[in-house]
């Protein structure tokens, strides 16, 4: 197993996550170095989600240290968190459907670091079909479009680190396979990438490093080739 | 003939300008927050005495107390979202009309008990009496005042909604509460100054219902009424809707009051039953 690079960018300890008395996580520790794309992979209900939102503060109570670009940030609230450069991709893309294409970009600039260097125009680079939508309600966009708004608007809040929760869910391969391409090119530009995928395959071609949740414990973790497909396979399910 | 039915329905639209002002915080908190506030006719009653107290005591214009109030009533509506309402909003959808029942309550009794149960009116000096003659017409300066304010108030929040960025905020949280807290947009934050916006809105009702009736700690119902039918009829949510209900219900108010008295108030609660019979949506829905 490697370790990170010398100063993660994210790194968190001993994280525990609690819904009421159930226990989603139990004391996992995971880092993202600047600028890598890691991949969190794992069964339905294996915690992964839990993890994204205990990054955001958005459940109900965790244990561990969360620490981002060196400071302790598991006492802070969303807006702060978000602030100061930590961008989530909900699972299910959760966009504000009555709300213009342009409606929801715009909350993601707002929300985001201040004076940040990311605009509208490269958004609409990246995704040349949302100019032609950007005045219609999101909830009118494909599937695949909407999936692009809610990339577009954690990447307007300008973060260092982006978190996508299961991008692929429910999209068309071609699709699928722009987006991770767009992913690429996001982290090239230096940007930090915690990847939650169900489907192996495809979100393991494209990390660093990956690390297998069972059950809210860690399975499994290392580089995606230091494994064979059986052992990752049986870390996933816990067979 | 014509000519008295033409004044009629002109008195009616100048009076429905009024019962849009006193209902446009109740279409903002339904339509867009999604939620009842019983105790909204109160508000207006409780800010109504405020006024007077402030005019009172200043000696000055109460049109002039209104922008002294203004800012106090935004800083109330905000606290008492944060503070108190906020606790109750999303559970479940009685909690917070008991809530803002137990409100009213409490807001016609501390009236009672401060002011006692007299009538009272507001006066804005000259303004009160003075009337323009148009063509054949005679009409009120006030009145004609509170409708142009109504029309512009209705287009002021319906672009602070539709077009301002404070706008989007509400609308997104009234979308999806879950994920606006969830991307880092603080859903408490947006409901609170929502709320604050509603404050201002009931300053105004405040303000121009007092200069145009008599009221009393006990009126805040009757005024919720009149809110609540507008709203309705004029659709959730939508704002022009609700310049539209309330000249309906203006008209037929004056209309009614033609018969007799009683009808006054008897023909607005039946065109408005009849008209939610037959479009339960509202006229302008937006929702
Ligand atoms: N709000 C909640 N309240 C109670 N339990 C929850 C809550 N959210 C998640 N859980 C539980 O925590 C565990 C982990 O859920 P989580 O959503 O993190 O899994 P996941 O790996 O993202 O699954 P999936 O691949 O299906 O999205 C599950 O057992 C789930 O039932
Ligand atoms: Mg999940």
């Amino acid at each position: 197993m490697t370790s990170p690079t010398d100063a993660p960018l994210l790194s968190i300890e001993g994280l525990s996550v609690y819904y009421q008395q159930f226990r989603a996580l139990h004391g996992i520790d995971i880092a993202v170095g600047p600028g890598e794309i890691v991949s969190i992979i794992g069964a339905n209900g294996a915690g992964k989600s839990s993890l994204l939102k205990a990054i955001v503060a958005q459940v109900d109570r965790i244990e561990g240290r969360i620490r981002f670009a060196g400071e302790d940030i598991a006492s802070r609230p969303t807006p702060a968190i978000v602030a100061s450069g930590i961008a989530l991709v909900p699972e299910g893309r959760r966009l504000f459907p009555s709300l213009t294409v342009e409606e929801n970009l715009e909350i993601g600039r707002q929300i985001g670091r201040k004076g940040g260097g990311v605009g509208f125009a490269e958004i609409f680079d990246l995704f040349p079909v949302l100019r032609d939508k950007r005045r219609q309600p999101a909830g009118q966009l494909s599937g695949g479009q909407q999936q692009m708004v809610a990339l577009g608007r954690a990447l307007l809040t300008d973060p260092r680190l982006l978190l996508c929760d299961e991008i692929s869910l429910g999209l068309a391969p071609t699709v699928v396979n722009d987006l991770y391409t767009l992913l690429l090119s996001i982290n090239r530009r230096g940007i930090g990438v915690l990847l939650v995928e169900q489907d192996i395959r495809r979100s393991l071609a494209i990390a660093s490093r990956f690390y297998c949740l069972l059950e809210g414990r860690i399975s499994l973790a290392g580089r995606p080739g230091d494994f064979d497909r059986d052992t990752i396979t049986r870390h996933y399910f816990g067979s | 003939m014509i000519a008295t039915y033409a004044n009629l329905i002109i008195q009616g639209i100048l009076l429905g300008g009024l019962y849009a002002i006193f209902a446009l915080g109740l279409s903002l908190s339904v339509g867009v927050m999604r939620f009842v506030n019983i105790a909204h006719g109160d508000f207006i009653v409780l800010v109504s005495f405020l006024l007077l107290t402030v005019a009172t005591a200043l000696h000055i214009n109460v049109l002039l107390a209104l922008l002294l109030v203004i800012p106090l009533t935004f800083a109330g509506g905000y606290l008492l979202q944060r503070v108190l309402l906020q606790r109750v909003i999303g559970q479940s959808v009685l909690l917070p009309l008991l809530v803002t029942f137990g409100l009213s309550i409490i807001v016609q009794n501390g009236l009672l008990e401060g002011f006692g149960a007299d009538t009272h009116t507001l006066s804005a000096g000259s303004l009160d009496t003075s009337s323009l003659h148009i063509g054949s017409f005679y009409v009120g300066v006030l009145p004609v005042a509170t409708f142009v304010l109504a029309v512009a108030l209705v287009l002021g929040f319906d672009w602070l909604l539709y077009r301002s960025r404070i706008g989007a905020n509400i609308r997104a949280v009234a979308d999806d509460v879950a994920a606006a807290d969830l991307i880092g947009l603080s859903s408490v934050r947006i409901y609170a100054i929502a709320m604050g916006i509603v404050g201002v809105t009931v300053a105004i009702a405040a303000c121009f219902m007092g200069l145009r009736m008599n009221f009393d700690a006990t009126s805040g119902p009757s005024r919720l009424l009149v809110a609540f039918e507008v709203v309705v009829l004029g659709g959730l949510g939508s704002l022009r809707g609700t310049l539209l209900g309330g000249i309906i219900l203006g008209i037929a108010q004056t209309l009614g009051g033609q018969i007799d008295g009683a009808w006054q108030v008897l023909a607005g609660h039946l065109v408005f039953l009849v008209i939610f019979l037959l479009r339960p949506q509202g006229l302008l829905p937006r929702y």
